[in-house]
């Protein structure tokens, strides 16, 4: 049998190898030692820094998040440079609407609405910042550790989280508040205590998810501690996802001390916060249509913009979700 | 099948009396006692009150004949207003706060699913764009916010319907709106989420190499199994009208169950606002079995666990 | 002569938000009715998005048919539109896959799966469709059809479900079955089954089968001739004789050293491939197995090789196959004979 070999007709593979000189010289091999058997051409990033870049790139995540930056500078620094407290009565100029002087005018009680708005943004950030990181973080830790023994504890964390989840949690809230009193801190524990379970239930479910997992099965029979396990086998795991979830509920919790407030729970007068200023607001707002709707955009803006930066963040944190 | 029922059925009624316990005991340990509030009575008359409710006896003794009455079914009297059950307002008001949470409810569902549906259908074009954006901003308008640019814009400036109150089906339409709104752009969202995972799954790939049409994929395949996923929020929905309700019958003025609620926790009046927790706690828990059942019957797969 | 299915030049990218991914990159196959062909390489190769892209059933958007022509029965199919492809998907053309947990729709009852192809393309009425069902069911070796038209996917076993898969893929009796891993999520009895079910049924329709695979052993069981398919390319084509007794590139012969030989005692270890194949992002200006080729030459690094036909048929992309390159062929490379024919490229 003779194999005659010939050299293909196939007209795209020839073109591109006549444009390269070919000489005998060519066929020499290339020793072991030159070859690179992984060539990786894409160079590699970090799972951090391709994060990073590709929320940077994200037109709406940077404009969003230049709008929440206004909205905590203002916060941080108009009410310390404003020529009115937040808490002064003048009853003498009330219910002014917005001005040079008074920027977004007053309030029944003639007090400055332009100092009352940033005070009442400080709180309403604060409750909100605070209001997801704490029910989440004793979520994590609960969850952690229902994920991490298993056995009878995580039997009764579950089966409490299980009853928990029934109940309503503006029900539950309400209630914790008559009991701890208005203001931010109440509201943040309130949350808290309301709040773990969400986040206990994930975090066990990823736990149980990545223990049999190889890598973790790995680290396991190399001799390593329950606690490094977790710490930098699993947790870098799913902090993309928790950092996620955080974004997620900021907006949340600012919308559960916006109701709360509204309905006279949260925070009352003299000290005031967004939900504060639109109960405030919502009374009188035929007359005087400034004193909801200044407080309510800020409220709606501030939202929209958490919300569509926490899902740019979303998409760069966890390409796989990415459409 | 039934395993599934029995068990769901026993966590249920284990919620309830958690519910109905730890409320008593957050409600009954409270600092003071509800009649300091006003100084019209001498303290005699406090303490005749006080005997009166079966206050002045042990936590232990009122916290049974508190389950005592809870189990005929009697949620307890009002402190504030004599002679009213809490059972009566329950009566009263339930009924308009249904109404309206029901109304909401239907009027979101099909608008969420079929807004969803389209939007995934037409991904990436202007319509999926402007549905996306109505969800977004759905999502970040406070209710109370809604509520007033409604009122503004339909009752004030264009005087198409009432303002606020009660009292007939157009009186109905802008608390139904407001109280769908945001449920609506939330089930829109969702839905599309749902729908474009669902487009990379295997099996529409089989129901493809099947020679189906691209409508008969997205009819028999990928909707049914898009809702699935979504049920069990459902359930959690109609409470999230209930609570909605609270702040949308209040600018409304609909004297509801959610105004009461609302009412009675500013009035301190404890007993009411045990009385009416413990209610909405047994109408979530019901709901939520309800929602149950029907996830089981939806998805096969739920039912061999 | 008329193929049944003839693929030329056929190239498919992948438009994601990081750039083009060359997943097929100029390849050419064909098919005659009754026969095996066999498409082997690992995973990432671009073996499915092939024949995914010859169903249309790969999505796109994201895939692109950048290049070439699908013939079927002489008929053009690259240029049919979606609808006009419905006419042919399930009716002329079927596909089984690997995963049949996954490939069946997990709310739906067995039979509603399976009527629904026939529903399609037949005109028929359901309790008709109902009957050919229950038959097909038990061709393929259902014990209880009856029972098994109500049942869900999930309370099958996995074999039970590959057969469900497979009566699906034949029920509207199509001409040609592509088989995409239709045993790789069995285990090693039920995969024997498997194949002896659609060889049987191949028979008895006529159909031409592609079998994707990286099993070299269910290629030796079924195929009449082989593809091997690397990082979007054909690198070597050719009966199964000619591959397995005379692989004609150094890919094939890793493969084939990679698979445990139980009648042939070797010393040796089994041959391993390093490295990783590349990224398809931006294919490398050569050969693309040169980075783990052990023969690798410079010229590889620089152009990729053309393709050398024997008379036969077989056909390699390899420069060792040029006459300049012949002295670096390892022994009995290219078949014993390979030395012996004389090069005559241009």
């Amino acid at each position: 049998m003779s194999r005659t070999v010939s050299a293909a007709k196939a007209a795209a593979v020839t073109e591109e190898i006549r444009e390269i000189e070919i000489t005998e010289a060519d066929f020499e091999p290339v020793p072991e030692s030159e070859r690179d058997t992984d060539i990786i051409v894409r160079p590699s990033v970090s799972y951090w820094k391709d994060a990073f870049r590709r929320i940077t790139h994200d037109r709406v995540a940077m404009v969003s998040l230049a709008f929440i930056a206004v909205i905590v500078l203002l916060a941080v620094f108009a009410p310390l440079f404003s020529r009115f407290q937040y808490e002064t009565n003048d009853l003498a100029s009330s219910n002014l609407p917005p001005s040079a002087e008074h920027w977004f005018g007053t309030d029944t009680l003639g007090r400055d609405l332009w100092a009352r708005v940033w005070v009442g943004a400080r709180i309403s950030l604060i409750v909100g910042l605070f209001g997801a990181i704490v029910p989440q973080a004793l979520g994590i830790v609960i969850g952690g550790i229902a994920g991490y023994f298993g056995g009878w504890v995580d039997m009764v964390i579950m089966r409490i989280i299980d009853v928990g989840v029934c109940i309503p949690e503006l029900i539950y809230i309400t209630l914790i508040m008559l009991y701890l009193g208005s203001g931010p801190l109440p509201l943040i524990l309130a949350f808290a205590m309301v709040g773990w379970m969400g986040s206990a239930r994930m975090i066990r479910g990823r736990i149980m998810q990545f223990k049999n997992r190889e890598f973790v099965l790995a680290s396991k029979s190399l001799g390593g501690t329950p606690f490094h396990l977790i710490f930098r086998s699993i947790f870098p795991n799913i902090l993309g996802q928790q950092v996620v979830s955080l974004t997620a509920s900021i907006p949340g919790a600012i919308f559960m001390e916006a109701y709360l407030s509204f309905i006279g729970l949260g925070i009352q007068s003299p000290l005031t916060s967004w939900g504060q200023l639109s109960q405030v607001g919502a009374g009188n707002y035929r007359l005087h249509p400034y004193q909801l709707f200044i407080p309510g955009i800020l409220i709606s803006l501030t939202i929209l913009a958490l919300y569509l930066f926490g899902n740019s963040l979303r998409d760069a944190l966890d390409p796989h979700l990415r459409d | 099948m039934r395993k599934y029922i029995l068990r769901r059925l026993i966590i249920s009624v284990i919620t309830v009396w958690l519910i109905a316990t730890s409320c008593f005991f957050l409600l009954r340990t409270l600092p003071g006692n509800p009649f300091q509030t006003t100084s019209l009575l001498s303290p005699d008359m406090v303490e005749r009150m006080m005997h009166y409710y079966g206050l002045d006896r042990s936590l232990w003794e009122q916290y049974i004949t508190y389950m005592q009455n809870l189990l005929h079914g009697n949620f307890g009297y009002s402190l504030k207003y004599a002679g009213q059950s809490v059972n009566g307002i329950i009566a009263s008001t339930f009924p308009l706060s249904a109404q309206l949470g029901l109304q909401a409810y239907f009027l979101s569902i099909p608008l969420g699913f079929l807004f969803g549906i389209i939007a995934a259908r037409c991904r990436g074009k202007a319509v999926d764009y402007g549905l996306v954006g109505f969800s977004v901003l759905g999502v970040s308008v406070p209710v109370f916010i809604l509520a007033a640019m409604l009122q503004y814009v339909f009752a004030i400036r264009l005087k198409w319907l009432p303002v606020a109150q009660w009292k007939s089906f157009q009186h109905t339409i802008l608390p139904t709106i407001t109280l769908a709104f945001s449920s609506i752009a939330g089930r829109t969202r969702s839905m599309r989420t749902f729908m474009l995972e669902i487009v990379n799954e295997d099996y529409i790939k089989t129901a493809k190499a099947k020679g189906l049409s691209k409508y008969k994929i997205i009819w028999s395949h990928q909707i049914r199994n898009a809702v699935i996923p979504m049920i069990p929020t459902m359930g959690m929905e109609i409470v999230g009208m209930l609570m909605g309700s609270f702040v949308v019958e209040q600018i409304y003025a609909i004297p509801g169950i959610g105004a009461q609620f609302v009412t009675s926790v500013q009035n301190l009046d404890y007993t009411m606002t045990l009385g009416l927790t413990v209610f909405f706690g047994v109408f979530v828990v019901t709901a939520n079995f309800i929602v149950d059942m029907i996830y089981g019957i939806v998805d096969p797969r739920i039912r061999v666990r | 002569m008329k193929h049944l299915l003839e693929v030329k030049n056929l190239k498919v990218s992948f438009d994601t938000y990081a750039g083009e991914v060359q997943a097929v990159r100029g390849v050419s196959f064909h098919l005659d009715q009754g026969e095996t062909l066999a498409i082997v390489g690992e995973s990432g190769c671009g073996k499915s998005v092939s024949i995914q892209t010859v169903m249309r059933i790969v999505p796109m958007p994201p895939a692109r048919i950048k290049e070439g022509s699908i013939l079927y029965n002489g008929e053009e199919l690259a240029d049919k539109s979606d609808a006009e492809m419905e006419q042919y998907r399930g009716n002329e053309m079927a596909m089984i896959f690997q995963d049949s947990m996954t490939s069946l729709n997990p709310t739906m009852r067995v039979g509603k799966q399976l009527m629904e192809g026939i529903l399609k393309h037949q005109k028929t009425g359901r309790d008709e469709a109902r009957r050919r069902v229950l038959a097909m069911l038990k061709e393929v070796g259902i014990p209880d059809p009856e029972s098994a038209f109500r049942r869900y996917p999930h309370t099958m076993s996995g074999g039970q479900r590959q057969r469900v898969m497979i009566a699906m893929a034949l029920c509207c009796g199509p001409k040609i079955l592509f088989a995409d891993e239709p045993t790789t999520a069995l285990d090693v009895t039920m995969q024997a089954q498997i194949l002896d079910l659609i060889g049987r049924l191949q028979r008895q329709y006529d159909m031409g089968v592609v079998l994707i695979t990286h099993d070299l052993g269910v290629v030796a069981k079924m195929a009449d001739r082989i593809n091997v398919m690397y990082a979007g390319r054909i690198v070597e084509s050719g009966t199964s004789r000619q591959i397995f007794y005379h692989p004609s590139h150094p890919y094939t012969l890793g493969l084939l050293g990679a698979m445990p030989n139980l009648i042939q005692e070797r010393k040796e270890e089994l041959y391993n491939i390093p490295g990783a194949p590349p990224d398809l992002f931006a294919p490398p200006p050569g050969c693309a197995f040169a980075g783990r080729c052990r023969y690798c030459m410079g010229v590889c690094r620089r152009a990729d090789a053309p393709e050398f036909t024997t008379e036969d048929g077989h056909i390699s992309r390899c420069w060792l196959l040029d006459e300049r390159g012949k002295k670096y062929r390892p022994e009995g490379f290219g078949g014993r004979t390979a030395e012996k024919g004389g090069s005559d490229d241009e």
